[in-house]
């Protein structure tokens, strides 16, 4: 009755992810207030940073080692232009979604993945944003990204996305 | 410490198919000093005789208690007819015989006596009826009857569980019998479901629901399916859990800061802060006596589990050694509890009595998961792995007897045993 140790518990579960960007992608381009009536191939004025997959902004995921909810400092840079951006653009909200890998017991993911939530939301902040532009919640282990059993897919699910409100 | 023996025994597998699910039980290890008892099929209905004995035999089986001995073709029943001296010779210490048939009103009742084989004498009769198509609460019913007489301990085939299913992104919510037949889903979601748990009574469970974007507490009737919103603070809201008594419920909230418990009534109102930790303090359950709380906590650096007073006052660490500790539950009778334990990425089931301190592990270490006492203290139903699914799974509390159950499609997470009907 010998058993894999770490096989699979979990199955399928892309479907359920599909509400986040990918890692690497940016956010769906959304409609933002500067109305410009041409297509504009590459229009120059009153680009909404957000939308500039050069910017650093387009990164919308922080990413932590096992059992660990501080923003790493490979990852402050991107979270303090998040905060930036926030300030300067009192009309945006954002949504914090702490994510965990399945390790762990559900309750103590849940409550883990709202520590990361709540970290990166403080960090907003102290870089300009307004706690009224910004929500956290925690998904734990629910949500998973990537649905394998091994550290390659955890480092994946360990991680606050910040979502931004369309 | 000491680790389930595998392969100590025979690997039984029941294979069963009902009209609704297909479940597949296997059983592997077996009790120390079995019981053997010989079914002998009851006179009236044939066909029903049968049915309900399968369950019979299957409950006992499970429980690894008990031996079935083969009637081989002998069917006394009365008490008159039995010949003791022979059931010996096969082997049996106790049979039950009897009559099952319908009634006029269309119930289906059983009347049957179980025997001393050994002492050569009559343990008491039963009559138990019920609703037709209640055929499986007869044959618990009857299980609990023989186990109760034959061992001294509270039967418990009768109880149900609930446990979450996750196919994809779908959750359900699945109350069942303790033996995982007789599905009824609760609730269905596209949003996940955690963390349920039993009213005292068995007539309402708490959950965590994600489907206002975040993690809610709702309090659901089994009865009228009726659901009320009870926590929805900003942040999440998580892991209920009931009183002995039902009257108050204690919760996990963010609004505050970190993960901290909370009690409050299971409609809302009289919200306090139990917990001051600033760490994350989560997964309570309240002694059989409602005095006190044990809970999981980080704030010694691991996870551990604490206990504190429901009155208030400091916590105290309960578990030590390496690793981490998460879900404790106190068993009935306030003397012991379980937890899940976690070490070197392996999870175990485990126990620890209070008196001594010890922890066992009665699992061999895998991905086992979030357990719970059957209200006897006698089994304790986890969450387990097999063939790439989640699965349901128990064990005897002295670690001999596994079972793992192995329910329709999709994942079986975070099951919880009820309390007696």
């Amino acid at each position: 009755m010998k058993k894999l140790v770490m096989s699979v518990v979990l199955v399928n579960l892309l479907a359920a992810c599909a509400s986040h960007p990918p890692a690497e992608t940016p956010a769906p381009v959304t409609e933002t207030a500067a109305p410009v009536a041409a297509p504009a191939p590459a229009a120059p004025v009153a680009v909404d940073p957000l939308n500039d997959p050069a910017s650093i902004l387009a990164g919308r995921s922080v990413y932590y080692p096992f059992d660990v909810s501080t923003v790493q400092e490979a990852d402050k840079p991107l979270v303090q232009a998040h905060g930036k951006y926030l300030a300067e653009h009192a009309d945006r909200k954002v949504r914090l979604e702490g994510n965990c890998d399945e390790r762990g017991s559900n309750e103590y993911n849940l409550a883990l993945g709202q520590r990361r939530a709540d970290g990166v939301k403080k960090m907003l902040e102290l870089s300009g944003a307004k706690a009224a532009q910004m929500e956290s919640v925690s998904y734990g282990e629910e949500k998973p990204r990537a649905s394998a059993h091994d550290e390659a897919a955890w480092s994946q699910n360990r991680r606050t996305d910040l979502n931004y409100a369309k | 410490m000491r680790f389930l023996r595998h392969g100590l025994a025979a690997v039984l597998l029941v294979y069963s198919s009902l009209a609704a699910a297909v479940l597949e039980i296997e059983i592997i290890g077996a009790g120390e000093n079995q019981i053997p008892i010989a079914l002998v099929p009851f006179g009236g209905d044939e066909k029903l005789s049968a049915e309900i004995n399968g369950i019979v035999a299957a409950d006992l089986q499970r429980s690894g208690l008990f031996r079935l001995v083969d009637p081989a073709g002998k069917s006394p029943h009365g008490v008159e007819e039995v010949d003791y001296a022979d059931w010996q010779v096969r082997g049996a210490d106790a049979l039950s015989i009897g009559q099952a048939g319908v009634l006029a009103d269309d119930r289906i009742e059983v009347q049957f006596r179980l025997l001393d084989a050994v002492k050569q004498i009559d343990l008491g009769g039963h009559a138990v009826s019920a609703a037709k198509g209640q055929v499986r609460a007869v044959g618990h019913r009857i299980a609990d009857l023989i186990y109760e007489k034959l061992t001294g301990d509270r039967g418990v085939f009768s109880t149900r569980i609930v446990y979450v299913n996750r196919q994809g992104p779908r959750y359900k919510l699945i109350v069942a019998d303790s033996d995982g037949y007789n599905e009824q889903v609760l609730l269905s979601l596209n949003e996940p479901i955690m963390s349920p748990a039993w009213s005292p009574d068995g007539s309402h469970l708490a959950y965590v629901s994600f489907e206002n974007g975040h993690a809610a507490v709702y309090v659901q009737s089994l009865y009228t399916r009726q659901r009320k919103l009870i926590a929805n603070f900003e942040g999440s809201n998580s892991a209920p859990a009931w009183s002995p008594d039902g009257a108050l419920m204690a919760l996990v909230l963010t609004r505050d800061g970190s993960s901290q418990i909370y009690l409050v009534r299971p409609d809302g109102s009289n919200l306090r802060r139990m917990t001051f930790s600033g760490a994350i303090d989560t997964e309570p359950h309240f002694s059989p006596d409602g005095q006190h709380l044990l809970f999981a906590s980080d704030r010694g650096g691991s996870v551990q589990i604490y206990q504190m007073a429901v009155s208030g006052g400091p916590a105290e660490r309960m578990t030590f050694g390496g690793g981490n500790n998460y879900s404790p539950r106190y068993r009935h009778d306030g003397k012991a509890f379980v937890f899940t334990h976690r070490e070197n990425g392996r999870f175990y089931i485990a126990t620890q009595d209070f008196e001594s301190g010890q922890m066992e592990l009665l699992t061999a270490g895998g991905w086992e998961k979030k357990p719970s006492y059957a209200p006897n203290g006698k089994l304790i139903l986890y969450a387990s792995e097999g063939r790439g699914r989640g699965i349901l799974a128990t064990v005897s509390s002295d670690g001999r007897v596994k079972q793992n159950m192995f329910t329709q499609s999709g994942d079986a997470r975070e099951p919880v045993w009820g309390p007696l009907p």
